[in-house]
Formats: structure tokens, sequence, C-alpha cells
């Protein structure tokens, strides 16, 4: 541990990334993820999972191709998680079958009780009666479904994911919303840089869309109601953006000391080198007007790393193609980066993948150390009519060749959560 | 050998619960054993430790902000307020603005009765899928979803005290308020934060969250009966309440001169395959060498056992076997899953404080008096589902 190559210039263990995961609506497996990114291929189209008579939105990126019949959220959330993490502890060799050697930072969607489990309960009330939320609790204390206890408890998926690769101690389950995902790389990071442990699994998950969660957020007015055709709806920083897709996807980050990778010879993917976060006060939903909040969030991930704004060669943005976050973003990067706000390309994957909610972290990390692997920036596609508010380099509609060497990957959520990544190539 | 400048100080303690609001309460309630708060009449044959009337206004003085809040942030966010408050942190912009925060909670209220009235109507209605589609969306309240979303109780904190160094939401029931404690006090000893507001709260209230423990038919059911009592049938009395701590490095309390009530030592956390009988009972007895390895002079032990089985009992067998005096946090103020383990945290730092154990439950007899003077509390959190946990209080 004195060795000074294997740490930073603030004197703490290095963090790479050895292992990466994807799964989204565009299929897969990293590979097959990229391939479509790159192409500009959209993975959202008209759900077929529920009905959506009556809906205002109708369109999703769901994940459809794993199971025959509807699962409850957490069940699909799990199988995302499972297999992007199974791709990457593959990769990275870490550790051996169901021997992880780490801990799990799991960021998953919160949970309960769905409709078919409170249908299921209303059937077997007495019809004749009416059915209150007191005989509802007189049905469930039956006892006759007794694996609904542990389905619908918040810590189910990520101990299910310890017990399948064998993560050591007891797993954290985040929820810092549309953040969630780059605060499971961020407390993976900090556990590696206290020298808790050499290598951490960083999973992002979520497989939540269901007729009450679209709803939800669709009175809430978040999300985009061009439902035909289903592939156009996202448009980040686009002047016709009208809302967020919401999208399922899991990804996953194995993250190990540089030393330990190195000792073992293991293929180093990328660096963590820096997170910054901050919460927002302003309001529940939306961005302090002034941006200071991200603009303070932008600023600890650089000096967290080390960075100043001039290293910074690609931003994966949120980019949700809301009205309001595309804009805040913009007003916090041209603060951070001034002039050169209008020169760094900056692309958003919620334009192809959707916004995976949960998960959007994590993938986005994996796709961001994808495209400084193959100096190839995946485009932000539908983007026909640019905003001319947002002045941004927008990589748009097609896939374009860069020199990548340092990626910031932000991640804005409800409640306030910000969340920049800092992340690079090579080791410095 | 730790840089003692990196201690973790508790120098701020919030507590809402069935036995009252604020610090001074609960000392002396806890001590002169005027415990607990029981209700049957609310959920009947579900015995609950209820909340009393409390005035939001203190603590969240807009209404607007109210209103965007069911019960358990409300209660969340007043005792974060008081912990600010105890600690002499809150409205103090420069502190807030780097203060780290890690709240532990589980999800916020449903409208239970547009719940039940749709799921009735959909036994026998003809297309239910559309009918549902139709009902959710006229009738589920958009401010409702925000107060269900579990990392919008730390999203109100920030709004209501100002509160954004950083806003950690971890979940997973019990096993979340020992990983909250855990990571703040990981990351002050080791120079990554130095103020940091932990904490969490539980509405027992809930017919939705009595359903859910009652799938597995694990709510208590009888009279009261303190946890441990031979005669105790088994089940958690859940409660409604929160608890919340400020912690901070000894170096910037000193600093600014806060006061400090005790000091965290030690917390680790496991994962027992509950799966084999006795893996319980070796995981925390693993806990509790670790932790008495870290404090030889430990006086006394805090469990929060909740009393579903076989848990409780494989908990009371290492309880046993440590010889000293046991106090039940859920005997006292309920079963409160998240902010179980800070609850146990803040009651033993109350008691190291004063050097004094509160009066133990008759009829018990892990409950036993102990003798005065005790300067290091054990806490033991035995999750009722899964996860196990142990922390560390001293006197300073």
């Amino acid at each position: 541990m004195t060795n000074k190559a294997f740490r930073d210039s603030s004197g703490r263990p290095i963090v790479v990334v050895t292992g990466m995961g994807l799964v989204s609506s565009l299929g897969q497996g990293k590979q097959d993820n990229w391939a479509k990114l790159v192409a500009g291929v959209s993975g959202i189209h008209r759900i077929k999972r529920f009905p959506v008579d009556g809906l205002r939105t109708t369109i999703a990126g769901t994940v459809d191709y794993l199971f025959d019949q509807p699962v409850s959220a957490p069940v699909l959330s799990e199988r995302l998680a499972s297999l992007a993490a199974e791709e990457a502890v593959a990769q990275s060799g870490a550790g051996s079958k169901g021997n992880f050697p780490g801990p799990l930072f799991c960021a998953v969607a919160p949970v309960e009780v769905e409709w078919p489990q409170r249908r299921a309960l209303a059937a077997e009330a007495d019809p004749a009666q009416p059915y209150t939320p007191e005989v509802a609790l007189q049905i469930s204390a039956r006892g006759k479904h007794p694996e609904w206890h542990e389905l619908f408890l918040y810590g189910t998926v990520a101990d299910h994911l310890a017990d399948t690769f064998g993560t050591k101690g007891m797993p954290i389950s985040i929820s810092t919303a549309c953040a969630s995902g780059g605060t499971a790389i961020q407390l993976a990071l900090e556990s590696i840089r206290r020298g808790e442990s050499d290598a951490a699994l960083a999973v992002g998950t979520d497989g939540s869309v269901h007729a009450e969660a679209l709803i939800r957020f669709s009175l809430l007015s978040a999300l985009s109601t061009h439902n035909d055709p289903p592939e156009q709806a996202s448009k980040p920083f686009s002047k016709n953006r009208d809302g967020f897709v919401m999208a399922e996807g899991a990804g996953a980050l194995v993250l190990e000391s540089l030393e330990h990778a190195t000792t073992r010879g293991a293929k180093i993917l990328g660096v963590v080198a820096g997170c910054g976060e901050v919460a927002d006060s302003f309001h529940r939903t939306r961005s302090s007007p002034d941006g200071k909040p991200i603009i303070a969030c932008l600023k600890h991930a650089l000096s967290d790393s080390g960075m100043t704004p001039d290293d910074i060669d690609h931003i994966n943005a949120p980019g949700p193609s809301t009205p309001e976050n595309d804009k805040m973003e913009t007003v916090g990067l041209t603060a951070v980066f001034g002039e050169r706000a209008k020169q760094i390309p900056i692309s958003s994957n919620k334009s192809m993948i959707g916004h995976t909610l949960t998960a959007a972290g994590a993938i986005e990390a994996v796709v961001s150390l994808m495209t400084i692997e193959h100096q190839r920036i995946p485009p932000t596609i539908n983007y026909a009519i640019p905003d001319p508010a947002l002045a941004l380099d927008v990589v748009g509609n097609t896939a374009r060749d860069a020199k990548v060497r340092n990626i910031i990957s932000n991640s804005f959520g409800f409640g306030g959560q910000n969340v920049c990544l800092v992340l690079s190539g090579d080791p410095a | 050998m730790m840089d003692q400048s990196r201690e973790t100080w508790i120098t701020g303690i919030g507590l809402l619960s069935s036995l009252g609001e604020g610090v001074e309460v609960h000392r002396s309630r806890l001590n002169s054993g005027d415990v607990p708060v029981t209700d049957f009449s609310a959920f009947p044959t579900f015995l609950i430790h209820p909340l009393g009337a409390i005035d939001f206004d203190k603590q969240i003085p807009k209404k607007g902000d109210q209103r965007q809040m069911e019960l358990w942030q409300r209660i969340g966010v007043y005792t974060a307020g008081l912990a600010l408050t105890d600690a002499g942190v809150a409205g103090n912009e420069d502190l807030l603005k780097r203060m780290d925060m890690i709240v532990a909670a589980a999800g916020g209220e449903r409208d239970v009765k547009v719940d039940a009235s749709v799921a009735d109507e959909l036994r026998t209605a003809n297309n239910p899928e559309a009918r549902l589609n139709e009902r959710l969306q006229s009738e589920l309240r958009p401010t409702l979803f925000l107060a269900q979303l579990s990392n919008l109780l730390a999203g109100n904190i920030s709004v209501v005290h100002g509160v954004v160094g950083s806003s950690r939401t971890f979940m997973g029931e019990e096993s979340s308020g020992v990983q909250a404690v855990q990571t703040a006090h990981a990351r002050i000893r080791a120079g990554q934060s130095d103020l940091a507001l932990v904490g969490g709260a539980y509405n027992a209230a809930r017919p939705d969250m009595l359903g859910l423990w009652e799938f597995a038919q694990m709510h208590y059911r009888d009279e009261f009966k303190p946890l441990f009592a031979p005669d105790r049938k088994p089940g958690m009395a859940t409660g409604t309440g929160s608890a919340f701590l400020v912690l901070e490095s000894r170096q910037h309390a000193e600093a600014r001169g806060a006061k400090p009530i005790a000091k965290i030592t030690h917390v680790d956390s496991a994962r027992a395959k509950r799966s084999s009988s006795g893996s319980i009972a070796e995981t925390v007895g693993t806990l509790f060498a670790g932790a008495r390895k870290q404090s030889p002079n430990a006086g006394a032990i805090y469990s929060t056992a909740s009393g579903v089985e076989p848990a409780t009992a494989e908990e009371a067998g290492v309880l046993k076997a440590q010889n000293l005096p046991v106090r039940a946090v859920a005997s006292r103020v309920g079963q409160t899953f998240e902010s179980m383990f800070v609850f146990g945290i803040a009651f033993a730092a109350l008691a190291v404080a004063e050097g004094k154990l509160p009066a133990a439950m008759p009829g018990v007899p892990l409950e036993t008096q102990g003798a005065d003077g005790v300067q290091s509390i054990l806490i033991s959190t035995v999750g009722h589902w899964r996860g196990e946990g142990i922390g560390v209080v001293e006197a300073i």
C-alpha cells in the first residue's frame, strides 16, 4: 500500500473498473447495447406489458425478453441486476464464482405491494361485503401469502444478489431517485478509498414499469406524450422535447483498487477518478433556478478527481428530455465550463435507452467507459429541432469519433439529488 | 492508535415516539420506567405504539411543506429538526451547506381507501385493467407520489432544514439504519466527512404496512409483554417514531465548541444465512466478540430485538452469554425498522452521558439492574427477517 503509483494526487487509492455489464431495452450485454447505441437505435416501443387504455403515455423502454409472464417489479429488477452483474463479474475475473471479494452497493427502485396482489387479496374476501382497508388487512393476516412479505421488503433484491454473487457483508440498497446508480458507484469508490475493501460491486437496476408507476409520473407531467412513433419520443436538447420516457435496465461495474487489479493482472477498463455530490433544497422536483447546486456538484467532482474543466473531453448528460432538466443542466455546464461548454461534445444515452430511473447512473457510467474504450461518442438521436436556448455541442443523430480521455457523467433526480462522476481511461 | 481528532462524536439527538418528543422526555420516562405507551384500538388485535399529538409547525413552519408530506415524512423531518436544534446546527447555513445526510427509509403512505375501493370495484369490472388505469388517473394525487418516494424524506429535510452537503437514502428495513450509522461513522473516521445527519422514521398506524408484516403473520397480537419475557408470544409490536443523530468529528465539534453527548467507537454489520438454524446466533456472537474487543469495559447492552422468531430467541442466547444488563428498545418504543438501530444508539448515548441505565422491565430476566456509572454500551440489532448489526457507544 506504499507504492505511490497506486495512489492519486491526494494520496488515496486509485480506483479502477475491471468489469462491466449492461442490460436495457436495446438488448442484453454491453457489446449488443454498444452496437445499437452507436448505430442510433432506439429501444422505446409501445407498451405491451399491460393495457394502455386511456393513458396519456403509451410507450416505454420496457425489457420484455426475460420473462414470458408478467412479474413483480422486484423480480424483474433482480433479474436485470443479476444479468448485468454476471457480465461484470465474469469480465473482471475478481474472486471466484459465487465468491466476490467485496461488498455490494445496489441502487434499486423502492418497492411496494402491487395491483395483482391487491386484486388477489380482494378476490379472497367476501364478495357480498364492501372491501375496505380493514378487510384488506384481515385477508392479508390469514397468512396465505407469506412469500409476499419477503418480495416487498426493500432489502430483498440486494440480499438475493448478495446470495448469488457471494459479495461480502450486508449489501447496501440505495435510493437517490434518478441519481441512484451514480450514488452506488460513489459509495463503492468511497469504500475502496477508505481501504475497507479492495473490490466492490456497484449495480443500478430498475424493472418497475407498471401501470401505476407510469400514471404517477404522468400525473406529474414528467412523461413524453409523443406516442407515435415511439422511437422518436425521447429527444433531449430538442426544442420540442416534452418529457422523459420510462425505461428499464441495469448496469453493473466491478470497482477495484488499482493495486489489487494490477497485482492480479486484471485488465483495466477505466478509472473512477472522482465524484461530486450536492443536494438541492429549492424544491422537491425542481432544480434551484440559479443552478448553484448543479454547479457546485460539477465543481466538487472536478476537484475530487484533481481535474480542471479543461481536462474534460465529453459530457455524458442526464439529458432526460424534460424541458426543465435539460435547461438547468445547460445552465450548470455553462457556468462551470464557460465558453468551452459549447465545444465539449455532449450526448444523452436516454434518447435511445429511455430513462431507466434508478439504473440510469450505472448504465451511463458503463456507456461512458465504453465511449473511452472505442473513442467514439454515441449520438443523441431525435435531434431534429435543436433548442437554440441550449448552447451546447450536442452529438446529434449520428455517432462521432473523438479523442476522449475524461468524461463527466451527471445524474440529477427528484428530491434534490445531484451526483457527478468523473471517469477516465488509463490510470494517471 | 486511531487519530483522536477523527473520533465520531454524537452532538445532537432528535427523538419522537409514543413516549413523546425530545431528549428530556425520553430520558426521564426511560429512567423512571414510565413505559410503554401502547394501543389496541386503532387496529383491533394488533398492538402498536402510537404517536401522540404533534405540533408540526414547530419544526416545519410552512403549511405548504407539511401538505407535501404524509405522516412518515413529517415525523422524520420534524425529528431531524430536533436533532439539528439539539446540536446547535439548525439555521446555520455555513454548517448545513456541508452537512452530509444519510437517511434510512422505506416508503410512504398510500391512500388505502382509494386502493381498497379500486380493488373492490375491479372484482366485478368487465375490463378491470382499463378500469384500473381510469381510476388511478383520476384518484391518485400527484403530491402523494412524492410523499411515498423513499428518498423524499431526505429531500424534504433538505427543503425544510437546508441540509445539502450530500443526501443518500439507504433502504432495507433494520439493516439500513445500521448501515447509515456505519457509513457516516466510517466517513468521519476516514476524513471523508466532518458533520453528518443520520436517522429514519416509521409510521406504524398504516393498515397496508400491518398487512405487509401479516402476510407472514409477524405482527404482535397480544396484550403488551416486554421483549425477552419468558411468556411473550412471538411477533413485533410496531411503533410510530423517528430518531436522528448529528454525528461529528471530534476536531470539528471542538472547533465550533459543540458539546458532545457521547461517542460512537465501533459499528459493524453482517448477514447471517438465515435458512440454516443457529446462523443468527453464530453471526451475532461474532459481532459481539468484535465489539467487546473494541470496548472491553462495556457495561450494558441495548438490543433492538423485534420479537419475531427465531431471530429474537437466537439473539437472546447470545445476550445471555454476555452477562451484561440488557435493555430492549422495542419494549419501550415499539419496532420502528429503519430507525431501530438509531434509537438504540441514541438511548445508549443518553445512558452513558448520565452513567445510568434506564429502569429494568419487570419480569424480564435479561433486564438485570446494572451498576451505576456505565461508560460503554453495546447496541445490538437483529433484523426481523435479515441483517445483523452492532454498535458501541462510549462516554466522553
